[in-house]
């Protein structure tokens, strides 16, 4: 199912927010209408939390997480990261990582199986990247942008890219995912498809602008349709499914 | 003629294009990598306006009486219609057009009478990142009257606060042009509001009074003259005592051009060096320079002197007849460039119908030869209606000697074909007293300014001829190089057959000076 939403006014609800099949974590607004958004679609399925990182509200570019792990960056106060501590489920890992890019929501795009990074990060969170979100990572660009996570929005079932993405960037980036990948925009035309929407594998979130078409563009490549709206179930199935075929 | 049917047939390489993503806007399949904005060209089309921020409506404003275009701020442009000065004023007026480039703009037709200028402007914008939008749209201006400040001053009484009012009575008007020759080379007129050119002279017009004595100093300085001034009370504050008043000066210049035959009053002729009382007027500066051309002497008369003796011209050069020298011989006395000979001559036009021929000293030596032609006085058989001349006639001293004929100048054979010059003088822009009546009463004048203008165009001709022989003439002015003068092979060689003494004096082409004023960027 896929809704659209805004933060103050914003359409960039990837940038307020951070969506996973696990939980889910939103920047403190001034008023409680984006929340509720996310309350109205998951309550009951995974929890939601309501965090600041290093102060600010724009967690969704600052942080980034799948199923198993959340990386911080290295700004994230103790205070902050003990209250994210305290609100995930315990088997979430979560780790704080030295990366000069500091913002890890920009420079990483992830699905619970495979991360997209920036050419130019470090070793180190390379390899942080692959041990806390169990994920195998790639080097990569989007449509010649560094910025994976701005101009990439993945799950599981499926992955939205930049819109001048050619095709042979395309299947280059859906066979190291093993998912299907299509070109697209959200927002009215608005290219940065990763800071405009948050998706997991039942649920997408995108900026009130977003068109029709552009939803069902989203709707269909994440596969929003055929499952189950309240899915932690049937979407478990689904993802074992895929967890077999990976490996 | 062969066809070429077995050549190879190549084809263009043709880009696949693949649809990769659907236009967000309405759906259709689209390729993103040379989209802009996710937008198929159809939606740009209809959604971008990137002349929005272009006004679509403008006034435009055109004195009705100069034709000139306001050019903001305070600037009045001369523009035909559709042309590329009125374009550029239009382009300038528009607001938010220096945002976006201008690829091609032109204007539609519109009725003169509609006050309406319509323009096509395609610009060029970048609306998307890396996407360029050309689009095209009209602009109409609103041609509004306004009357520019020259205008508004010609419109308005009280502008000049002085007037000088130049006179000489003489029946051409060779003074007033080499007098427009000395204005423009001192540019002595830069402060004059009007000037107009009315029968017999010229006004010149000025704000202030002492502009008006500025150019009086300068008139005085340069041509001999009498000026009288009065003044008329405009208006006055009694509670003040300021008062306004208009300056006028009446200025007469003394009516003796150069090459005039004068007839001194005997008086005056004695007090003036006892100079022969029949002379000629060989040069004109602030005073009169008088030569005697039997005995080369030379004596000049003041203006002050002048007018208080005041005598006209007995002869001038409009009644100047056409001699060919029979014989010619030097007598050794000489003046400057003056040689004093005595000369054989018959009328040109008796020639091969009489054997009349007359002798006569003269002061052309230096310059005439056997069989030249020569311009000069006919006393004989000419009746003058002069006092002066009577006297002399009467008087037992100079009755006696009144030659035949006098000599003034020597006559060159010019060719009517060749009349463009290779220098040329710079004109003013004169106002003319009669343009406003002539349009009244259309038919009568017309005739009468048809042949004023001959008779202008005559006079300039004898001025440049003027200027082209006499050196001491030219060193006063300021000659231009003619753009429009290209010398050609075949008149070159015309002008090399004619006997060297004969041909027409040429001025250096290095005394000309390049006239900058003309230099204009020209069309290909």
């Amino acid at each position: 199912m896929a809704v659209r939403a805004q933060f103050e006014n914003s359409n960039e609800v990837g940038v307020f927010s951070c969506l996973t099949n696990a939980y889910a974590i939103v920047a403190v607004g001034a008023s409680e209408n984006f929340y509720s958004v996310f309350e109205s679609e998951l309550q009951d399925v995974i929890p939601i939390c309501h965090a600041t990182i290093a102060g600010t509200r724009i967690v969704g570019r600052l942080i980034v997480g799948n199923r198993k792990g959340l990386l911080v960056p290295t700004t994230t106060t103790d205070q902050e990261l003990q209250h994210l501590r305290n609100t995930l489920p315990a088997e979430v890992k979560i780790q704080r990582i030295e990366e000069r890019l500091s913002a890890l929501g920009n420079v990483i795009c992830c699905n619970d199986h495979v991360a997209i990074v920036h050419p130019d990060l470090e070793r180190e969170t390379e390899e942080i990247i692959a041990d806390v979100l169990g994920v195998e990572v790639f080097r990569q660009t989007v449509a010649d942008n560094v910025l994976t996570g701005s101009y990439m929005a993945l799950s599981n079932q499926g992955g939205i890219v930049h819109p001048k993405t050619s095709i042979r960037d395309q299947d280059e980036l859906s066979s190291l995912l093993q998912v299907p990948l299509v070109a697209g925009s959200v927002n009215r035309g608005s290219p940065v498809v990763g800071a405009g929407m948050v998706v997991n594998d039942w649920l997408a979130i995108t900026g009130l602008d977003t068109t029709a078409t552009e939803l069902s563009v989203v709707e269909s490549v994440f596969r929003l349709g055929e499952m189950a709206p309240g899915g932690a179930g049937g979407a478990g199935v689904n993802k074992d499914s895929i967890v077999e075929s990976f490996y | 003629m062969s066809m070429d049917l077995d050549d190879p047939v190549y084809f263009a390489q043709q880009e696949q294009v693949a649809a990769t993503i659907l236009c967000c806007n309405c759906g259709a399949a689209i390729d993103g990598t040379l989209s802009a904005g996710a937008l198929c060209s159809d939606c740009i089309r209809l959604t971008v306006d990137v002349a929005g921020g272009v006004q679509r409506e403008a006034v435009i404003h055109c004195c009705r009486d100069c034709e000139r275009w306001l050019q903001p701020p305070n600037s009045w442009v001369v523009a035909a219609l559709e042309s590329k000065e009125l374009l550029a004023i239009c382009l300038r007026k528009l607001r938010g057009l220096n945002k976006v480039r201008i690829i091609d703009a032109s204007f539609i037709w519109t009725e003169p009478h509609s006050k309406r200028l319509r323009l096509k402007i395609t610009i060029q914008t970048e609306a998307f990142q890396g996407t360029i939008i050309q689009q095209q749209f009209e602009v109409e201006y609103v041609v509004a009257n306004q009357q520019c400040s020259g205008c508004q001053k010609s419109f308005t009484h009280h502008t000049w606060g002085a007037s000088i009012q130049i006179r000489q009575k003489v029946p051409h008007k060779r003074t007033f042009m080499y007098l427009e020759q000395l204005i423009l080379k001192h540019n002595a007129h830069k402060d004059t509001v009007n000037i107009k050119e009315v029968s017999e002279g010229l006004d010149f017009y000025f704000s202030k009074r002492n502009e008006a004595e500025r150019m009086l100093s300068f008139l005085e300085g340069c041509i001999p003259c009498k000026a009288t001034k009065s003044h008329e009370l405009v208006s006055m504050d009694i509670h003040t005592s300021k008062s306004v008043y208009k300056h006028s000066w009446s200025v007469s210049i003394v009516p003796i051009c150069k090459d005039d035959l004068v007839a001194l009053p005997i008086k005056l002729a004695r007090s003036l060096s006892d100079i022969s009382p029949l002379a000629i007027c060989h040069r004109v500066g602030t005073s009169i320079n008088i030569l005697d051309p039997c005995t080369l002497r030379t004596t000049d008369v003041p203006t002050a002197v002048y007018w208080r003796q005041p005598f006209p011209a007995l002869a001038d050069i409009t009644e100047l007849k056409e001699f060919i020298v029979l014989d010619i011989e030097s007598t050794g006395i000489s003046n400057g460039r003056f040689l004093l000979s005595e000369a054989t001559v018959a009328r040109a036009s008796d020639l091969g119908s009489n054997d009349v021929t007359y002798f006569t000293r003269t002061h052309l030596g230096g310059i005439l030869h056997v069989g030249d032609s020569v311009l000069g006085y006919h006393l004989t058989g000419t009746q003058f209606n002069n006092d002066q001349y009577d006297e002399i006639e009467n008087s037992h001293q100079y009755g006696s000697t009144i030659p035949d004929v006098v000599l003034i100048k020597k006559h060159y054979v010019r060719s009517k074909k060749s009349k463009t010059r290779t220098w040329r003088l710079k004109r003013m822009a004169r106002e003319h007293e009669e343009e406003a009546t002539a349009a009244v009463v259309n038919v009568p004048t017309n005739k009468r300014q048809e042949q004023e203008q001959a008779r202008m165009e005559q006079d300039y001709e004898m001025f440049l001829r003027d200027v082209e022989e006499d050196q001491e003439l030219r060193q006063t002015l300021d000659l231009y190089k003619n753009r429009q003068y290209q010398a050609r092979p075949d008149q070159m060689d015309e002008d090399d057959d004619v006997d060297e003494e004969h041909a027409v004096p040429k001025i250096n082409m290095d005394d000309l000076l390049d006239d900058f004023d003309e230099l204009n960027m020209e069309d290909n």
